[in-house]
C-alpha cells in the first residue's frame, strides 16, 4: 500500500507551491485547498512539495500524508498520459464494474490505482461518475464511455493507445 | 468551580473540580472499561467501550469524554450497556488475530481482558481480515499492524505528549492503518524513539523490540528505580528475568515523568549486561593490565597513596567524584578525600556543566539550584528558554514545557544560536551569536525598565542594589544589543514584553548559559531578569537551570566540590569545619582545593602526583583532551573506578570494577532537588563492587575508619551533618522522594525556593557587563564551533554507545553546518570534513542542516572517533572555573 518516494522530486520547481502557500497565509484550515491547488499545478502531490507545505504551514508531514491518503481526490504519484476512471457507483457496481476493472487490470498489467510502466495509462476506481443510465461506465480523460462489457472496455482503452502511437 | 454531586450506580460522589464521568467513577472505585483512553491524553471517545447510561440522555454516552455534571444519574453496568460493550468488543475481535498464546502482550492486553470479561471466544461478525507483515526493521519498536485496533492512542501520544508527529492514520475505511509518511522507516521520520506509543498501546500492536522472546509478563520481576541518564530523574521500572534486564517501563502515577520516558531511559540499558563490563580489579604491570584480587588492589592503592601523601603532602593528591554515582557514594568519596587523604582537592564534572550556576545563583539568591519544580511549568504563563536544547538534553521537561505551551496557552520564547526543536514551537524565536548572552539579557532588562514593566514592589521589598543594575542596563539598548548579538532590536523588545507581562514567567537554561568564560555572568543575568520582574518564589516562575547528569545535583549537594562540604557548608567556615571534624573524628584541611581543570593543569605541571577518579571520563568530557592526556600520562599514580575500561581508565595504574545503577541501592537527587531512591534489580557482574564499599576499604587500609552496613546508613549520616538534607531519611523517601531543603523529619520538602524571602535574605542584583568570548572568529579560523548533546547519545557514550539501537539511530559524529557555509565550501551531507582549532584537528562527517545558522557549526561530544573536545577551548570562567565549551574559533575544509 505504501507509495515509493518520488525520485524526480529533486528537479521539481517549488516556486508555484510557494505562491500557493503564500496566497493562503494567515487563513486557518487552508491545508485542503492548498493541497488541491498543488495537485492542479503539479498533477499530483510530489513529496518535496509536501515537505515545503509542511514546513511553510507548520503542519506535520505525517498529518499531510494522512490527509493526502484519506481523500481519493489526491494523488501521490504522477498520473499517466491517459487517466482511466472506472465507475464503481451503485448502478455500475450491479452492472459489473468489478469485471471492468479486472479486465483493464489484465489488459494494462497494473493494479487499480497504479500507472503503467510506460506511463501511458493510470487506472483508477471512482465512486460515481454521475451517468448511471450508461452503466457500467468509464471515463478516459474527459471522454465518457458507457454500456460497456469487459471486452468493450479493453477496446476503448486500446484506441487511446493507438492514438498515441 | 462550585462543588457538584452526581450519582453513579446509586452511590453519590461529590467533586470540587471538573472531571469526566470516567474519572468520577474511579473516585468511587467503579471501573469502566476503556480502550482508547489514557490519562496522559485528551479525551477522545472513539472506542465506545466506556459507554454509560445517563438519565435523561438520548443515547448512552462515552464516560471518558463526557464531563460529570451536578445531579447526573449515571449507570455503568446495565444489561443494555453490557450488550453494547460486548458488541463493540466482538466487532474489534472480528479483525484481530487470536494468537494470545504467543502474543507478547498476553496478560496485560486491554482487549484480552475485555474478551474475558464479556466471554468472547470468537466473533459473530465474519468478514475480511487484515493480513499485513509485521514491521521489524525499526530500532526498538516492533509494529504488528494486524493487531492494531485503530484506537489512535499511539498517534495521539506522539502528537499530544511527545510533540513528535511521526505517525498518523493513513488511508481510509478498511484500509486505514497507522503509519509513517510514505511508509518510511521510523528512522527517516521525526520519530524520537521515546516509546510512548508502546507504553500506551492497549494491545500487542506495538511492543518493545528488545523484549521479544525474553519471557512472559508474569515471569518478570519489577524493580522501581530512577533513571541513570539525565537530571530529570524519571521513575522507571526495571523488568528482569533470571537476573537480566529485559524491559523498562514507567508507572503512570509515580514520579516526575508520569509514565513517559525518552529513548535512553526506555531502551538504553544494554550497557548493564555488556560483555565489556569490568569484572575484576586490574593492575598495570609493565604497561599491561593484569587481573588482580581485591585485596591486592586495595593494598596497592592504599600503599601508593600513603607514600605520595607522605612524600609530597596531601595536596599532591586529588579526587574526581562522579555525577553518575549515588549521593551516598559522593558523600563517602569527598569524606575519603578530605578525611582520609586530607585535602580539599575534590571536584567532579559539575565543574564542566553547572559550576557557574552554583556560583551565580548562590550569590544572587543564596542557593544554587533550580528554584521551581518540573510540574510547575504547568502554571507558567510564559517560558523563556535560553541556551537549553531541552528536547534533546532533557526530553521529559521538553514534554512538560510544550504541554503548557500547546494546551495551556503559555507563551514560549526561545533564544538559541541554533534552530532547535523548541524554536519551532516558540511564539518568539531568536538566535543570538554564541557568547553574547549577557548583552541579550541586559537588553531584555533595558526594554523592561525603559517601558516601566519592572515589578517595583518586588524590587523594593525583596531585593538590593537595583539602582546599580538600572544604571548598567541603560547602556544596552536593543539597537546596541542587535550589533553585539545579531538579534533584531524589535524581536528583543517583543520578547522582553512577553516575559515581563505574563504574570508568571519562568526562565529555563542549561549549558548554553553556563559553559562560557562568562558563565557566572550569564547566570547572574538570568537572576537579575527574574528579580526585576518579580518572577521568582511563585508557582510557574523561577530561574530553572536544568542539570545534565542523573545525580549532578546530588554530587554537588554532597560536597564533591573543592570549596564546600555537603549542603554547601563552606570549607573556610570554621563552625562548619569544626562540626564535620567532630562528626568525622579527624582534622580537616583549611585551604581551598583544586577544580577539575586545575587538577589536570596540576598533573601536567607535576604538582599533582596522584589522582583518584570515580566514574568519570575526562578523556572525552574535558576541554582540550590532548592536554588531559599529557596530564594523566605524567601522574605518578592514577586509580579509576568505573563500570567500563574507559578512555580515561586506560591511563590508570589500578582499575577497579564498579556496579551500574541497576546493581545498587542508594539515592539520586534530580534537577528539581528531589532526592529519589534507586533500587538494586540485578546482581553485580563478576567481582564488581559498589563504589562506597571500595572507598571504605581503601580508607580503612589507609588507617582512617569508615564502616557502613548499607547505603541507608550513609544517608542517615548525610542527614545528620547536612542541614538541607536533615529530614531526608531512608524511611521517608517512599515512591516520590523529597525535595530539599527538608531540614527536619516533619518537613514536607520544598517544591519552590525563595517564596517568602531569598535564602540569603534579600535577592542581590549584580552589575554584569558584556565581555566577548575568549576566542572569536578571525580570518584564519572564521567559524564558531559550539558543542552539545544529542537525544540518542549521552555524555561520553560509555553507556549509550553500548546499546545497539541507540548507536543505530545516530552512529557517527556529524558536524552540523548551515546551508550557507556548506555551499560556500562546497560541502554536502555525508562529505568528510577536517575541523581545526588552535588546540587540535579532527575529521568528521558533515550534515548540512537548517538547524545550524550561518557561521555557526555544531558538533556533539559523545564520540571518541571524532572527539569534539580535542577542539574546544579550555579558557575558564574566572569565578566558576567552567571552560568555554560553547564557543571557539574553527576552520573547516573538505577532507575528500
Amino acid at each position: 500500500m505504501t507509495k515509493n518516494c518520488d525520485c524526480q522530486s529533486e528537479n521539481i520547481d517549488l516556486k508555484p507551491a510557494l505562491d500557493i502557500i503564500e496566497s493562503y497565509r494567515g487563513k486557518d484550515g487552508s491545508l485542503m485547498p492548498i493541497l488541491q491547488d498543488v495537485q492542479s499545478i503539479y498533477g499530483y502531490l510530489p513529496e518535496t512539495v509536501l515537505g515545503t507545505v509542511s514546513k511553510e504551514t507548520n503542519t506535520p508531514m505525517s498529518r499531510i500524508y494522512g490527509i493526502a491518503t484519506f481523500y481519493s481526490q489526491f494523488r501521490l504519484d504522477p498520473v499517466g498520459e491517459n487517466l482511466i476512471r472506472v465507475c464503481h457507483g451503485t448502478a455500475c457496481h450491479v452492472s459489473g464494474a468489478e469485471n471492468i476493472t479486472l479486465a483493464l487490470e489484465t489488459e494494462l498489467g497494473v493494479v487499480d490505482g497504479d500507472t503503467t510502466e510506460d506511463k501511458q495509462f493510470t487506472l483508477e476506481s471512482v465512486a460515481c461518475l454521475g451517468c448511471c443510465s450508461l452503466a457500467p461506465v468509464i471515463m478516459v480523460n474527459e471522454d465518457t464511455h458507457g454500456n460497456l462489457t469487459p471486452d468493450k472496455s479493453k477496446k476503448v482503452v486500446k484506441k487511446y493507445e493507438q492514438r498515441e502511437h | 468551580m462550585t462543588e457538584i454531586t452526581l450519582s453513579i450506580n446509586g452511590e453519590e460522589v461529590s467533586l470540587d473540580k471538573e472531571m469526566t464521568i470516567l474519572e468520577a467513577a474511579s473516585k468511587l472505585g467503579v471501573e469502566i472499561p476503556t480502550l482508547c483512553h489514557d490519562p496522559r491524553l485528551k479525551p477522545y471517545g472513539a472506542c465506545r467501550v466506556c459507554l454509560v447510561e445517563v438519565e435523561g440522555a438520548r443515547a448512552p454516552l462515552p464516560a471518558c469524554a463526557t464531563n460529570a455534571a451536578d445531579g447526573m444519574v449515571v449507570k455503568t453496568d446495565t444489561e443494555e450497556i453490557h450488550r453494547l460493550r460486548k458488541t463493540v468488543v466482538e466487532l474489534i475481535i472480528s479483525d484481530h488475530p487470536l494468537d494470545c498464546v504467543t502474543c507478547e502482550k498476553c496478560g496485560n492486553c486491554a482487549l484480552q481482558d475485555l474478551a474475558y470479561k464479556y466471554d468472547i471466544t470468537e466473533s459473530e461478525f465474519k468478514g475480511e481480515k487484515h493480513s499485513l507483515e509485521p514491521q521489524e526493521d525499526d530500532p526498538f519498536i516492533h509494529r504488528d499492524l494486524d493487531k492494531c485496533i485503530l484506537c489512535g492512542r499511539c498517534v495521539r501520544i506522539c502528537d499530544e505528549v511527545e510533540h513528535a508527529f511521526a505517525i498518523d492514520f493513513n488511508y481510509r475505511g478498511f484500509k486505514t492503518q497507522i503509519g509513517t509518511t510514505y511508509g518510511k522507516s521510523l528512522k527517516d521520520t521525526t520519530c524520537e524513539f521515546c516509546g510512548q506509543c508502546i507504553s500506551t498501546c492497549p494491545v500487542g500492536a506495538l511492543i518493545e523490540k528488545p523484549r521479544l522472546d525474553k519471557g512472559r509478563l508474569w515471569e518478570l520481576e519489577n524493580t522501581l528505580t530512577t533513571c541513570p541518564y539525565c537530571g530529570v530523574g524519571c521513575t522507571l521500572e526495571l523488568q528482569t528475568n533470571n537476573g537480566e534486564i529485559v524491559n523498562v517501563s514507567a508507572p503512570l502515577d509515580i514520579g516526575v515523568n508520569g509514565g513517559n520516558l525518552c529513548v535512553k531511559g526506555r531502551f538504553g540499558y544494554d550497557f548493564v549486561s555488556s560483555t565489556e563490563r569490568l569484572k575484576t580489579p586490574l593492575i598495570k604491570k609493565n604497561g599491561e593490565f593484569q587481573e588482580a584480587s581485591w585485596d591486592e588492589a586495595i593494598k596497592l592503592i592504599a600503599g601508593r597513596l600513603s607514600d605520595i601523601k607522605k612524600k609530597h603532602g596531601p595536596d599532591s593528591i586529588a579526587g574526581l567524584a562522579s555525577a553518575k554515582c549515588t549521593n551516598e557514594e559522593n558523600y563517602i568519596f569527598q569524606k575519603f578525600i578530605r578525611a582520609a587523604i586530607g585535602t580539599n582537592n575534590v571536584d567532579h564534572c559539575a565543574r564542566l556543566c553547572h559550576s557557574s550556576t552554583v556560583a551565580g545563583l548562590a550569590t544572587a539568591f543564596g542557593s544554587g539550584a533550580m528554584t521551581n519544580s518540573i510540574s510547575d511549568f504547568a502554571d507558567s504563563k510564559a517560558i523563556l528558554i535560553i541556551g537549553s536544547n531541552t528536547s534533546e538534553a532533557h526530553p521529559i521537561i521538553h514534554i512538560e514545557i510544550l504541554k503548557a505551551v500547546r494546551f495551556k496557552d503559555a507563551k514560549l520564547i526561545v533564544i538559541d544560536p541554533r534552530e532547535i526543536k523548541m524554536s519551532k514551537f516558540a511564539d518568539i524565536s531568536l538566535h543570538q551569536r554564541p557568547g553574547s548572552d549577557v548583552a541579550v539579557l541586559n537588553g531584555l532588562m533595558n526594554v523592561i525598565i525603559d517601558e516601566g514593566l519592572e515589578d517595583k514592589n518586588f524590587i523594593e521589598e525583596r531585593t538590593e542594589h537595583f539602582e546599580a543594575l538600572k544604571k548598567n542596563v541603560a547602556n544596552y539598548t536593543p539597537e546596541k544589543v542587535e550589533e553585539i548579538s545579531g538579534i533584531p532590536a524589535d524581536g528583543l523588545r517583543s520578547a522582553a514584553r512577553m516575559y515581563a507581562t505574563s504574570g508568571a514567567s519562568s526562565i529555563v537554561y542549561s549549558m548554553g548559559i553556563t559553559q562560557h568564560t562568562t558563565g557566572t555572568d550569564n547566570v547572574l543575568s538570568t537572576a537579575n531578569l527574574a528579580m526585576l520582574t518579580g518572577n521568582i518564589g511563585r508557582p510557574g516562575t523561577g530561574v530553572n537551570p536544568l542539570r545534565g547528569q542523573n545525580n549532578v545535583q546530588g554530587a554537588c549537594d554532597m560536597g564533591s566540590l573543592p570549596n564546600v562540604y555537603s549542603g554547601y557548608q563552606k570549607t573556610d567556615d570554621e563552625s562548619s569545619r569544626n562540626k564535620l571534624e567532630e562528626a568525622w573524628n579527624t582534622d580537616l584541611p583549611t585551604n581551598k582545593g583544586l577544580t577539575v581543570v586545575e587538577v589536570m593543569n596540576g598533573g601536567a605541571s607535576g604538582d599533582v602526583k596522584g589522582v583518584y577518579i570515580m566514574g568519570e571520563n575526562p578523556m572525552l568530557s574535558d576541554p582540550d583532551v590532548s592536554h588531559v592526556e599529557k596530564a594523566l600520562e605524567k601522574l605518578e599514580f592514577l586509580v579509576v573506578q568505573d563500570i567500563f575500561l574507559t578512555e580515561t581508565a586506560a591511563f590508570a595504574d589500578v582499575v577497579l570494577p564498579s556496579v551500574s545503577f541497576a546493581e545498587r541501592d542508594g539515592t539520586f537527587t534530580n534537577t528539581e532537588r528531589r532526592v529519589q531512591r534507586i533500587r538494586k534489580a540485578v546482581e553485580p557482574v563478576g567481582n564488581a563492587k559498589e563504589d562506597w564499599k571500595t572507598l571504605c576499604a581503601v580508607s580503612m587500609a589507609m588507617g582512617y575508619e569508615m564502616l557502613y552496613e548499607s547505603a541507608d546508613e550513609i544517608l542517615e549520616e548525610i542527614a545528620s551533618v547536612t542541614p538541607s538534607y536533615g529530614g531526608i531519611t531512608p524511611d521517608r523517601l517512599g515512591q516520590d522522594g523529597l525535595q530539599w531543603p527538608c531540614p527536619t523529619s516533619d518537613h514536607p520538602g520544598t517544591p519552590i525556593l525563595h517564596q517568602e524571602k531569598f535564602t540569603r535574605g534579600l535577592g542581590k542584583f549584580h552589575v554584569v557587563t558584556y565581555r566577548p568570548p575568549a576566542e572569536e572568529p578571525d580570518a584564519e579560523y572564521p567559524l564558531i564551533l559550539t558543542t552539545g548533546r544529542l537525544l540518542n547519545q549521552f555524555h561520553t557514550g560509555t553507556m549509550t554507545r553500548k546499546t545497539e539501537g541507540l548507536d543505530e539511530i545516530y552512529p557517527v559524529a556529524h558536524v552540523e553546518i548551515s546551508r550557507f557555509d556548506a555551499k560556500k565550501m562546497d560541502i554536502k551531507t555525508g562529505n568528510f570534513v577536517n575541523l581545526e582549532t588552535r588546540r587540535g584537528k579532527i575529521k568528521a562527517k558533515a550534515l548540512v542542516t537548517d538547524k545550524s545558522r550561518k557561521g555557526v557549526v555544531f558538533m556533539p561530544f559523545h564520540f571518541k572517533e571524532a572527539a569534539a573536545n580535542i577542539l574546544t577551548n579550555p579558557a575558564l570562567d574566572p569565578i566558576a572555573k567552567i571552560p568555554e565549551f560553547k564557543v571557539c574559533a574553527l576552520k573547516i575544509s573538505k577532507a575528500d
